[in-house]
């Protein structure tokens, strides 16, 4: 893609780039979707790094790629204001105080509460609500995804497979999506 | 020491580069490798991780990378785990990005996608199960996970409220 590396903010400072991702994994909480508006803010509305557009499609890209949301769409974003140490200081920015604050907790924090009854009785309510947030995650993806009757067919019948095979996830994954390609070469093939 | 930080980078890497959706999609396969392949942790422990990474600001699998590196090799095993989940984002855009692209627009794409995330769609509920089993364990726990799930059905509220709620639960129902 010629040109992309190219951008009127050239003048934008690989530590700028750095400082404002930082930012952005500093301040967002609960990772995924709920990340990207901040970004946005950021980088379309407040910095004007990217047009919406240059946006749009750097959330195109993020989507379809495997990674966290946050991360890819600011790599890609580091990419087009100083190529490659852009894309580089990014990541680092974004990720930084992820790893500084949790080893923090891991370090500090954890074992010093660990042991705790109240601690203990906390997180005798935590765990099951953390449950019930990934079963809401799956019924919500189930809602977005599974909206063919191929779809709902194919998610059920993986799911009887990962149950009796124990298969790893990355082979359910890979499988899912080959039957979704020959999925479609036969239904084109009918057309 | 070298074949532990070796085997935390490349799980993490899994993760990273199947994480197709966002947000929770990396839970089942952060579990595949952390609980059942290498057994770093019990489901339990991991749950917590999960809600520890969860109320932290960041994306969540790097927060647990960060938590979990931590806990079995010191601050190079939180490195290499974070940077782990980050490799297969940064070789994709900065090396492969044409043929990343490239593939993103041929129509196959979509379709290998749509298949991917509806297997995804059974790998998280299967994942749900799988922890639930440990954490879900008497009357106190069950009410607490359908008072959770109901409320996040009908109000689109952030995750860490819940969790705050479920501390509260907690401490109120927990057989001291």
């Amino acid at each position: 893609m010629p040109g992309l590396n190219e951008s009127k903010s050239n003048k934008e400072t690989i530590w700028t780039i750095l400082l404002t991702f930082f930012k952005v994994g500093a301040f967002t909480f609960g990772g995924g979707y709920a990340i990207l508006p901040v970004v946005q803010q950021e980088v379309v509305e407040k910095r004007k790094w990217v047009s919406q557009t240059a946006f749009s499609d750097i959330l195109i890209i993020t989507q379809g790629m495997p990674g966290q949301l946050a991360l890819n769409s600011a790599i890609q974003i580091g990419i087009r204001l100083r190529g490659t140490a852009g894309g580089i200081a990014a990541a680092v920015g974004v990720t930084a105080p992820s790893v500084i604050i949790l080893l923090i907790i891991a370090a500090w924090l954890y074992p010093l509460i660990h042991d705790n009854i109240y601690f203990q009785a906390a997180f005798f309510g935590i765990r099951p609500a953390v449950v019930a947030l990934i079963a809401y995650a799956g019924i919500k993806m189930g809602r977005d995804i599974l909206d063919d009757r191929n779809s709902i067919i194919l998610s059920i019948a993986l799911l009887v497979v990962a149950i009796i095979t124990q298969l790893h996830p990355i082979l359910v994954l890979v499988s899912g999506g080959l039957v979704g390609l020959l999925l479609s070469r036969r239904n084109n093939n009918y057309d | 020491m070298i074949d532990l930080l070796l085997t935390l980078y490349f799980s993490f890497l899994k993760v990273g580069l199947f994480t197709i959706g966002g947000g929770y999609a990396m839970i089942p396969l952060m579990e595949a490798e952390v609980i059942n392949v290498n057994r770093w942790l019990g489901p339990a422990e991991f749950l917590d991780v999960i809600a520890i990474a969860e109320m932290t600001p960041g994306p969540v699998s790097i927060n647990a990378a960060t938590f979990i590196g931590y806990k079995l090799a010191g601050v190079a095993g939180s490195l290499v785990a974070s940077l782990g989940v980050i490799t297969p984002s940064l070789i994709l855009l900065l090396l492969l990005s044409r043929i990343l692209f490239k593939l993103i627009q041929k129509p196959g794409s979509e379709k290998f996608l749509k298949g991917v995330r509806s297997a995804m769609v059974a790998l998280i509920l299967l994942a749900a199960y799988s922890l639930g089993l440990s954490a879900v364990i008497d009357l106190a726990s069950a009410f607490i996970f359908v008072v959770i799930l109901i409320a996040s059905l009908v109000y689109r509220i952030s995750p860490i409220f819940y969790i705050a709620i479920g501390a509260i639960m907690g401490l109120l129902l927990f057989p001291y």
